[in-house]
């Protein structure tokens, strides 16, 4: 070194180590060897005690719950926009904006009046228009709303908190239908914003709810902020899921979209966020050793899996066939290729409706039950026909759920002895081949994975998928008149012994003519940081009642 | 030189047109369909076609092109399928990450890549040398988001020293703007400094053999001098083509980073506007980069007549 030094110094040139090190500029990056954070002056700590940071579900890359009847836009707009009435944790319709309602003996005319009190965000009070406008948007896009479309006389508002619902036949399950959080909900905008085309999204984001949409501070995709609105008037009772009284406890919720799971994980174990709604399986028992970090079950009435087949073509225009692939799959295969080890996270659903919930049954499921019969799923195979076809399999890859689905399907199918055409591809494109109904081999399929919300399958309300009218049907296109007219007996029954009558009978047509393949029920994981308390369980996240301390 | 600057911006716009025609037929024949995603899981056919429709998806290839093409020349990059605001509002709101991640993943590849293959060069076939290049291959080799979880790991939860995730704009001041940064910068810059220093060492070896290195040694020029005043000018223009190619690495880097570090940046919008089939925006952002890198292509192009006098267009 200092023969080194010495040579340099002779030469008039300062080129010893020390130089160079410092041109190599490693000094600046590491400066901060021996502190702790490198970060700007943390927020005041009562500050950040009423800021709450979540990561949602997925990008809110839009914000109209009518037009975009994405999960993560419901759960957003429920933040924004209050509804007149809400379901519980027990999935009872309750009043919300309304202060009590009436209806004829005969079913057919329908009076509400609304609280007082309610606001706008932008101190507008809530109207009895506000609500017929909002109404008549909703019921263009929903599948409740479209029934009582059909059978409305007229919808009028009687004065500023009154409005009145006329049919032309009685419709017992108006207040389900107002209450339902299954998307697209009946969310209560103001009438200019209300009128927009149900078909065309709002450009403003005037609420009702609990907390004001920050638009100014929205960058789609990446961050959603939601300010704590003053003159918004929570109900007495205590909040129950959409029900009860939607008090918050903190000032802001900032969404920050995370893609990336193991940058969400590190981000909730290092304190930068503090509830992350949908954390991986693979993460959570990282999570779960972390002493500042609570995990529980996000919403207890989870998912049920599902592959659907093409009706229109062989191989699965045949019942029989449809029968033998439920004869041989194995629920257990599908849940834990989902779930992993954890036995706390699914179950065997030998039907279609959620399991705990009131209306839910196995009648007829016998076929999902026992040992698999591969040997006697191939004689039925034979029986109905399949002659070889090539049953055209999409899978889409970007999903997790869907690609562990396929894999555990083409192998199944592989078993039993058919030819598998397995399309990998992504979701977007999944979306557009199953609206096709061009044969499997000319740009159609033959099955495709998904999987449903428990929260809409636990009555036909809002299932869209175990509906068999054909032509316009979900994709598939079952077509059984028993399943519509078992639906229809569920629409009109008016007691729960009668709705359970007529969903026991549905369960069974259903999977006798096998509207599509249950794959399994499964749940997932929620996970937030021990200093923010009041977090529940439910079908959506409830920010009310989430407090935080620094 | 302004009759070169201008010819070669004028350039630009049949470069720009090819690549407009591209991209638009490009999605036009690709699957997917942003009609049937908006309209959600639980819509009918119907109501997909109604959407389809009020977003003018069912018009011809012809219409839907022309119509595009005549709102790119007044400077309307149309509306976002999805957010419904302007492609340029979003563009705005995502630049700034972007240029800042970009920006300051040069600063450090430069300052670190171009000493590091100057010392290689100079220590030729020694532990330096070899050091320098392996740590070329460790950064060809490596992918981005693994070098990121690493950085993340070891930096941000185990150390604590910076955040593992976001972004500060730099109206909210330096030092909370650059700490966002430092992690993304390292992991996106490894490939660039990398691809630089293998590039400074090759042309720098080539240069100090050259008789008038061997002139100025001779003259008793201090060997910083020689390194750095003499053999790196000499050794610049290649390099300096590097760096310029090299910006397509950075802006391809840039969704993984963007991704992994969660940095509201452009390149996380390409991807998610991909992924939703959101047409006007892939179309505005690729319109965008191209130009960018015609632009950045044509600095690299002048810059070359500030380093070699002999260089005149």
């Amino acid at each position: 070194m200092a023969k080194w030094v010495r040579r340099s110094k002779v030469r008039g040139e300062a080129m010893d180590r020390r130089t160079l090190l410092k041109g190599l500029g490693g000094a600046g990056i590491v400066g901060a060897v021996g502190t702790t954070r490198l970060t700007a002056p943390a927020l005041a700590q009562g500050a950040n005690a009423r800021t709450l940071r979540f990561v949602p579900q997925a990008n809110l890359a839009n914000f109209d719950p009518i037009w975009g009847t994405q999960y993560v836009v419901r759960n957003a707009a429920a933040l924004v926009w209050d509804t007149l009435y809400g379901v519980d944790d027990k999935l009872m319709p309750q009043r919300q904006m309304v202060e009590q309602e009436e209806v004829t003996e005969d079913g057919l005319v329908w009076t509400f009046k609304l609280r007082q009190g309610l606001k706008f965000h932008d101190g507008e009070p809530v109207r009895a228009k506000d609500v017929v406008s909002s109404l008549v948007r909703w019921s263009a896009r929903d599948p409740m709303g479209l029934m009582l479309r059909a059978s409305q006389n007229e919808l009028t508002a009687v004065d500023d908190r009154t409005f009145k619902w006329s049919l032309k036949k009685p419709y017992p399950k108006m207040l389900l239908a107002l209450a339902k959080n299954n998307a697209p909900c009946s969310f209560i905008m103001p009438e200019r914003i209300a009128k927009t085309d149900p078909f065309k999204q709002i450009t403003e984001y005037v609420g009702s709810g609990p907390m004001r949409f920050a638009k100014d501070e929205w960058v789609p995709g990446a961050k959603a902020v939601f300010t704590k609105f003053a003159d918004y008037v929570p109900r007495d009772e205590p909040a129950l899921w959409l029900a009860g009284g939607k008090r918050m406890l903190v000032d802001r919720i900032e969404w920050i979209v995370m893609p990336d799971a193991a940058t969400a994980s590190a981000a909730l174990q290092n304190g930068e966020v503090d509830w992350w709604e949908t954390p991986i399986p693979d993460l959570v028992p990282l999570l779960k050793q972390n002493k500042n970090i609570l995990v529980d079950i996000a919403d207890p009435l989870g998912n049920i899996g599902s592959f659907r087949m093409n009706t229109l073509f062989p191989p699965f225009n045949s019942v029989r066939i449809r029968r033998a692939i439920l004869m041989a799959m194995n629920q257990e295969d599908y849940m834990r290729s989902i779930v992993g080890s954890d036995d706390n996270l699914w179950k065997p659903i030998p039907g279609y409706f959620t399991p705990g919930t009131p209306l839910y049954n196995e009648e007829g499921g016998e076929i999902l039950k026992g040992k698999r019969d591969i040997e006697g799923a191939k004689r039925l195979l034979a029986e109905g026909g399949y002659k070889g076809e090539p049953v055209t399999c999409i899978v889409a890859q970007d999903q997790s759920i869907t690609k562990a689905m396929g894999d555990v399907t083409a192998d199944l199918l592989k078993q039993l002895g058919m030819n598998v055409d397995f399309v990998a591809t992504d979701w977007g494109t999944t979306g557009t081949r199953r609206a096709m109904k061009n044969p499997p081999g000319q740009g159609g399929w033959s099955m495709f994975h998904t999987w449903h919300a428990g929260a809409d399958c636990i009555n036909p309300a809002a299932y869209t998928a175990i509906r068999a009218n054909g032509d316009n049907a979900w994709f598939g296109w079952p077509n059984s008149p028993e399943v519509e007219a078992d639906i229809t007996t569920w629409f009109d029954a008016k007691t729960l012994d009668e709705e359970k009558a007529a969903m026991r009978k549905l369960n069974k047509d259903a999977l006798d003519y096998v509207v599509y393949a249950p794959t399994g029920f499964f749940l997932a994981y929620q996970a937030w940081r021990k200093n923010v308390t009041g977090v529940v369980k439910g079908p959506l996240p409830f920010a009310w009642g989430v407090s935080k301390t620094a | 030189m302004g009759g070169y600057v201008g010819r070669r911006i004028l350039s630009t716009i049949p470069v720009m047109a090819v690549v407009a025609l591209f991209v638009f037929s490009l999605l036009y024949i690709a699957p997917g369909d942003p009609a049937a995603i908006i309209a959600g899981d639980q819509a009918t056919p119907a109501d997909i076609e109604r959407i389809r429709a009020s977003l003018g998806l069912d018009r011809p290839f012809l219409v839907q092109f022309g119509e595009w093409a005549w709102r790119i020349l007044h400077g309307d990059l149309g509306t976002s399928i999805f957010t419904n605001l302007p492609v340029l509002d979003l563009i705005k709101q995502r630049i700034e990450p972007t240029v800042s991640l970009m920006l300051v993943t040069l600063v450090l590849a430069i300052t670190i890549a171009v000493p590091l293959g100057v010392v290689a060069a100079w220590k030729a076939g020694s532990i330096i040398d070899r050091l320098v290049m392996l740590f070329a291959v460790f950064g060809f080799s490596v992918p981005v988001f693994v070098i990121s979880y690493l950085l993340a790991y070891v930096f941000a939860l185990q150390l604590d020293w910076l955040p593992v995730q976001g972004y500060t704009p730099i109206s909210q001041g330096f030092w909370p703007w650059l700490q966002n940064l430092i992690l993304p910068s390292i992991a996106l810059g490894a490939v660039y400094i990398a691809l630089i220093a293998r590039m400074t060492r090759a042309t720098m070896l080539e240069v100090l053999a050259q008789d008038y290195i061997k002139t100025a040694r001779a003259k008793g020029i201090g060997q910083g001098g020689i390194l750095f005043v003499h053999a790196l000018k000499n050794a610049a223009v290649p390099i300096v083509t590097v760096i310029g190619l090299g910006i397509a690495v950075l802006i391809g880097g840039a969704v993984v980073t963007e991704s992994v570090f969660v940095i509201p940046g452009l390149g996380r919008l390409t991807v998610d506007s991909i992924l939703r089939r959101d047409y006007p925006v892939i179309q505005g952002l690729v319109l965008l980069f191209s130009f960018a890198y015609v632009i950045v292509n044509l600095g690299i192009d002048l810059l070359y007549t500030l380093i070699d006098p002999r260089i005149r267009y």
